[in-house]
């Protein structure tokens, strides 16, 4: 008997990070690529199938019904502080649930989802090396991730309720790149704020790092939660600078009430409680995963900060991502 | 809304008022305390003098560049930094350097600082635990100074600071490029392993802001410091700071105004009246600081409190000592 092609699902494959992922996997050898995703794919390499459907509808079940998965890549998570709560709880945690379900249901031996680095949140005491096991805070003071810890913990409990399943949850440091996120947005502005008094240490993380990761989590046997972190952090201020942009020095006590204010009426992208993140650490600790992982990142942080800025995203450069 | 908050307040303004006359005239009390004024204005003087002195002689006391460099190179050189100068807790010794003029300044000749047993720190792995006082944490700076200036080779201590004090802006930054960090367990665990020299005043917050009348009572230890030690095998090296107890006279601690602030305490001291927030720097006294030879402890890191207690007591006994070591053999608060 021939040997069956190794079938992958990825959620979120018009993403970014979905179609870097899907490429890579694709140059592999005996592997099927099968993307869920409502939003299209441009310049999609032929042999990988798209399925453009919404993944909290019945319609996806078929998928896993009629195919022999392999592995799940969940990368469909959204985060768009633009969006109401109910969108995001209803996408993510829903979709999430839905995607766990169906592994379940369907046998599929290998689920990784991709959480975020945010979930610890960044704050004034906190260690400068956050292990996987550390509280998820992120939403003290930043209410809109509440939704996407909900998803780490839900992800969590498919340990021990269905321990057949691997189930690995990565939390990457900011990814920086062709993605449509908080911190590559922020490098691309023309003049890039900064808070009075504060210089956080931060950490980056190439995407194509963050896919490596991704593709080394799918790795037989492995199971847990990850924290995956790219070169060594930085402080705020020198990572600004490797942009050669001007900075903006803000005094923090006036912004809040002014940023959301602004957000509210549009001229700014980001809520206020973002301000965080440039104000407080929030580090991880990389050593599981390349202890157990054995995950290495390959580009260093001035890698990481170009692919971020060669990408224009407001000239159109990245089509169809809705979240990175 | 109820008025007892208010009443409650009024209250505690005219406790604090009995005590600001108490004060003043317990210090003004004719005949018994006269000669201990004439006397403090005459340390006063000597101290003034000394400082006006070292100012306009700044070759007598100031390192060459050649050799704080040479000490910053020896810092950078056990050090395994990233390649944009700062190791992961940001701690960038390059930055060091900036601010070490003013280390000087206060350690050469603001405090004229006395430093006995600085031998006594061993190379490697080691907590030192110190007695915490003076409102500001000087206290931390002067000891910081003495292992950076004056120690061969120099170390650059890495002190556990309380987090209300790195969430601040300026302060916070400088902390971190300084190499020193907030205080949790698991910093203070990774930065022994690391082989640093890690620097805890287990009476924390408590201890520096206690009132003037408690001056040289440590008030109670915590026995994080002591788990840690065991945890890591690394040996404490008791420290006394005397002096900085009478750096800034604390005779009210205004709670309720230091609630509404978010500040852990906000002391009251006599000059504030006439000069406001700058009442809180501190007096020109002179620091006298004491290390101990260093202190091994073996056991179980999970002891109980109670069996914690006994080798806390130990620390704090040998601080003591060289504490009243210390007091006894000063002639002065300001000479």
């Amino acid at each position: 008997m021939a040997r069956r092609k190794t079938q992958a699902v990825i959620t979120g494959i018009s993403g970014r990070l979905g179609q870097l992922l899907a490429r890579r996997l694709h140059r592999m050898e005996g592997l099927r690529v099968i993307g869920i995703d409502r939003r299209a794919f441009s310049r999609k390499p032929a042999d990988i199938e798209h399925l453009r459907i919404d993944i909290r509808r019945k319609a996806c079940e078929d998928l896993f019904r009629t195919q022999d998965i392999d592995v799940i890549f969940h990368l469909g998570l959204m985060h768009d502080p633009r969006k109401g709560a109910g969108e995001h709880h209803s996408w993510n945690l829903v979709g999430t649930q839905q995607i766990l379900e169906f592994a379940q249901r369907y046998r599929v031996p290998k689920v990784v989802i991709l959480s975020t680095g945010d979930v610890y949140g960044p704050q004034s005491d906190n260690p400068a090396f956050i292990t996987e096991d550390a509280p998820l805070l992120g939403a003290q003071r930043f209410a809109a991730l509440r939704d996407l810890i909900s998803v780490d913990m839900f992800a969590q409990s498919y340990f021990w309720k269905y321990p057949e399943i691997e189930t690995v949850v990565l939390r990457p440091a900011h990814i920086l790149g062709g993605v449509k996120n908080a911190v590559s947005n922020y490098l691309r502005l023309s003049h890039l704020p900064v808070l009075m008094g504060f210089d956080p240490m931060v950490q980056v993380l190439h995407e194509e790092d963050a896919v490596s990761a991704i593709v080394a989590a799918a790795r037989p046997g492995l199971r847990g939660v990850f924290n995956v972190v790219g070169p060594d952090a930085l402080p705020l201020r020198k990572l600004v600078a490797l942009t050669g942009k001007p900075t903006v020095e803000l005094p923090h006590f006036l912004l809040p009430g002014v940023v959301n204010r602004m957000f509210q009426l549009r001229f700014a992208d980001f809520p206020a409680a973002e301000l965080d993140y440039i104000r407080y650490s929030a580090t991880l600790d990389g050593k599981r995963a390349r202890d157990i992982m054995r995950f290495e990142p390959s580009f260093g942080v001035r890698e990481a900060v170009e692919a971020a800025l060669r990408t224009n995203i407001f000239d159109g450069g990245v089509e169809g991502v809705e979240a990175a | 809304m109820s008025h007892d908050g208010f009443f409650k307040n009024v209250e505690k303004l005219q406790r604090f008022g009995e005590a600001m006359s108490h004060q003043l005239t317990a210090w003004t009390e004719p005949g018994k305390q006269r000669n201990r004024i004439d006397q403090l204005f005459r340390e006063v003087a000597e101290a003034g003098s000394e400082i006006a002195t070292a100012l306009l002689t700044p070759e007598t006391w100031r390192m060459s560049t050649e050799d704080i460099d040479r000490r910053i190179q020896h810092l950078l050189a056990g050090k395994n930094l990233s390649d944009f100068g700062t190791d992961s807790f940001g701690y960038s010794p390059l930055d060091v350097r900036k601010i070490t003029p003013v280390l000087e300044f206060l350690y050469r000749v603001y405090f004229r600082a006395e430093v006995h047993g600085l031998e006594r720190v061993p190379e490697g792995r080691c907590l030192l635990i110190a007695n915490h006082s003076g409102q500001l944490p000087f206290d931390g700076a002067v000891i910081a100074s003495a292992l950076l200036l004056d120690r061969n080779p120099p170390r650059m201590v890495r002190t556990m600071v309380e987090k209300f004090a790195t969430a601040l802006p300026f302060f916070g930054e400088l902390c971190y490029r300084c190499g020193q960090v907030t205080g949790l367990p698991d910093n203070c665990r990774r930065l022994l392993e690391a082989d640093e020299a890690v620097l805890v005043f287990p009476e924390g917050a408590r201890g520096i802001s206690k009132p003037f009348k408690d001056r040289y009572h440590m008030t109670a230890f915590g026995h994080g410091f002591l788990r840690l030690a065991l945890q890591t095998n690394s040996p404490i090296v008791p420290i006394a700071v005397v002096g900085a107890e009478e750096q800034t006279i604390n005779i009210y601690d205004f709670k309720w105004l230091a609630n509404l602030l978010g500040t852990p305490s906000l002391a009251i001291t006599p000059l504030m009246p006439l000069i406001g927030p700058l009442a809180m720097l501190p007096a020109p006294v002179k620091y006298r600081i004491y290390f101990g030879e260093p202190l091994t402890f073996e056991g179980d890191a999970n002891d109980d409190e109670a069996v914690m207690a006994t080798r806390v007591a130990e620390v704090k006994a040998a601080i003591q000592r060289l504490m009243n070591q210390g007091l006894a053999e000063r002639k002065g608060i300001f000479i």
